[in-house]
């Protein structure tokens, strides 16, 4: 029952890449900026998550709702600060402030704290085998699957159940339009950026708990890898992100188990380079015409 | 054939600069270190240019300069070190295969647009990390150990030629058909423009100068790793074209000079260096997205009443 584990492994790096996924393809659907900060929000939620359960002796739950806090904050600052100003200007000047913003964050915090890496406290949450069908399953793959869930299931209930996700769909439509509709498309993309932040800043508890070290570059990797996942759903896509972090995860984990373990970050790379030569808007995509 | 005034000036300028240099270091004046400060110098304004064809003139957003640089690096060490090629000809080949490299990259790639084309060489960049990182052959992540042959003359007679290459390409009829892909890629295309094809081409003449920089960092520095090669070193020359001005060479060349300066007194404050860099980065592209020098050459400054060809903007 060796695929089975592998299955497991593979959902749950493929849900904190669905996390990360989310929060990109978010802001992307409504400001179309790849917020490459965004890795950095979750090594600032990892952190958040390590002093909360080490300094603070918070529980798991606490300590997952504080990272999510801080980091929502920290996305909305970033917004106000780097982005606001430069959503009539190009998108090179757009991406280009995007990744300073990453490596200020990135170096003020190395500059602060060290770069030496972290690990996880191991006890935050139960660590059991339990059996299924003869394949040993950690309980800490399935809870990690069990709140990613949980959290997707939130965010569908905001994006479409609420005035704020009704205001966000209508924003990344058109944006003219939804500001003479009433809509303040600033509170808007502020809310986008903190929902999208606060799940990073999940994403970030959740990769110290699995992989149980954290350190202050660790955002760039799991950021550009849930960045291919977003595209491989296609891009503003919320189903789509989650389905291509689901599917990255699982390539990968099957790249490794076939013998190529070191080829791991290559794969989801090429995934990219592929699907952006045969089918450029994703999975989920629809063609959109491009007008003059 | 009536050569201008301003090519047998510029001409003589270069020869100037060489001799002073070259006259310097052979009396000593030059200690060791500001020789290979001097040299590195050189070899980020190669960089830099080779980066200012992509993203200044042609506008297509490439963040994967580091692959190219490591397969000229690499191509280059593993001609001279393993079988013995002379230095002169180690740097062209490295440079091709550069070339080829971008080339190979060019043709899928730059069909897409903007971010996506960011993002994609971004992944090429790291998939070359990766490679060289679990290549035995090259070592691997522990280096490769490489002699140093790099002078002062070799960085000299490639910066002249990767200038005047770049420099004569823009102005060209194929380096006009350029600038008018970054100014509105669909315009172009409906002018005729093959838009494909000159983004290519653009992207492969700046790939082949980022191999030829490849091969003579990797000659000045006696090893070279797959870690010098990262995303890092990729947001660097990035930096160097966005502070000098996207569309403008001068700038370029400028910036890199300056910013090799003084990042080489920021040595041993690696971290401070990085968050300055950001810094700057991104109060540019707040206040001044277009650059320090715009699109305006050094000698526009000296030009009353005449703009530039370029033209406003730097494209999406």
């Amino acid at each position: 029952m060796e695929w089975l584990q592998q299955l497991m492994n593979g959902i749950s790096i493929g849900s904190i890449y669905a996390l990360i996924a989310l929060g990109y393809t978010m802001v992307y659907g409504i400001i179309k900026l790849i917020n490459f900060a965004h890795g950095d929000v979750v090594m600032i939620g990892a952190f958040t998550g390590f002093y909360a359960i080490v300094g603070l002796h918070l529980s798991f739950i606490p300590a997952l709702l504080l990272a999510m806090a801080v980091c929502s904050i920290l996305g909305v600052i970033i917004e106000r600060v780097a982005y606001r100003r430069l959503r009539n200007s190009s998108r090179i000047t757009a991406l280009i402030t995007a990744i300073g913003v990453s490596f200020f964050i990135e170096y003020t915090f190395i500059y602060f704290r060290g770069a030496q890496p972290q690990s996880y406290p191991k006890d935050v949450l139960p660590e059991t085998s339990i059996n299924i069908f003869g394949a040993k399953i950690n309980s800490q793959a399935l809870l990690i699957f069990v709140i990613t869930i949980v959290l997707m299931i939130i965010l569908q209930l905001i994006v479409h159940r609420t005035k704020i996700g009704k205001a966000m769909r209508a924003v990344s439509i058109d944006p003219e339009t939804a500001m003479l509709m009433g809509i303040s498309v600033d509170r808007t993309i502020s809310a986008t950026f903190a929902i999208g932040s606060a799940l990073a800043g999940a994403a970030g508890v959740i990769i110290g708990i699995y992989f149980t070290k954290i350190e202050p570059l660790m955002g760039l990797l799991p950021g550009i890898k849930a960045f291919v996942a977003a595209v491989l759903g296609g891009i503003g896509i919320i189903p789509g992100a989650m389905v291509g972090g689901f599917i990255l995860g699982l390539v990968e984990t099957a790249v490794s188990a076939i013998g190529f373990s070191n080829f791991r970050d290559a794969a989801a790379f090429f995934i990219l380079i592929l699907i952006l030569i045969f089918k450029p808007t994703g999975i989920f995509g629809k063609n959109v015409r491009e007008k003059v | 054939m009536k050569i201008p005034r301003t090519v047998w000036l510029y001409g003589l300028g270069a020869i100037l600069l060489y001799a002073f240099f070259q006259i310097m270091i052979m009396t000593g004046m030059l200690s060791t270190y500001y020789t290979v400060t001097l040299i590195t110098i050189g070899i980020n304004i190669i960089l830099a240019v080779s980066l200012h064809l992509i993203i200044g003139v042609t506008g297509q957003f490439s963040i994967g300069h580091a692959g190219f640089l490591a397969i000229g690096a690499y191509v280059s060490a593993i001609l001279t070190m393993n079988f013995s090629f002379p230095f002169p000809i180690a740097i062209l080949v490295g440079g091709l295969a550069a070339a080829l490299a971008g080339l190979l990259v060019g043709i899928p790639t730059l069909r897409l647009k903007g971010d996506y084309l960011a993002i994609a060489t971004l992944g090429f960049g790291e998939i070359v990390r990766i490679i060289l990182l679990n290549i035995e052959y090259v070592r691997g992540a522990a280096g490769m150990p490489v002699s140093h042959k790099t002078t002062w003359t070799y960085v000299f007679i490639f910066l002249v030629l990767a200038i005047v290459v770049i420099h004569n390409f823009t102005n060209s009829r194929h380096g006009r058909a350029c600038i008018s892909i970054r100014e509105d890629e669909i315009a172009a295309e409906s002018m005729g423009i093959n838009s494909t094809y000159y983004k290519v081409i653009a992207f492969a003449i700046g790939s082949l100068f980022a191999g030829i920089a490849g091969a003579l960092y990797a000659h000045n520095f006696y090893v070279i790793a797959p870690k010098d090669f990262g995303f890092l070193k990729s947001f660097e020359v990035l930096i160097f074209v966005v502070l000098g001005g996207l569309g403008s060479l001068s700038g370029s060349v400028i910036a890199a000079a300056f910013l090799t300066i003084v990042s080489n007194f920021f040595q041993g404050f690696a971290d401070i260096r990085m968050i300055l860099y950001s810094l700057v980065l991104i109060l540019i592209m707040l206040y001044r997205p277009q650059g320090l020098m715009g699109n305006m050459e050094i000698g526009d400054l000296f030009k009353k009443g005449r703009r530039s060809k370029g033209g406003e903007g730097i494209g999406a």
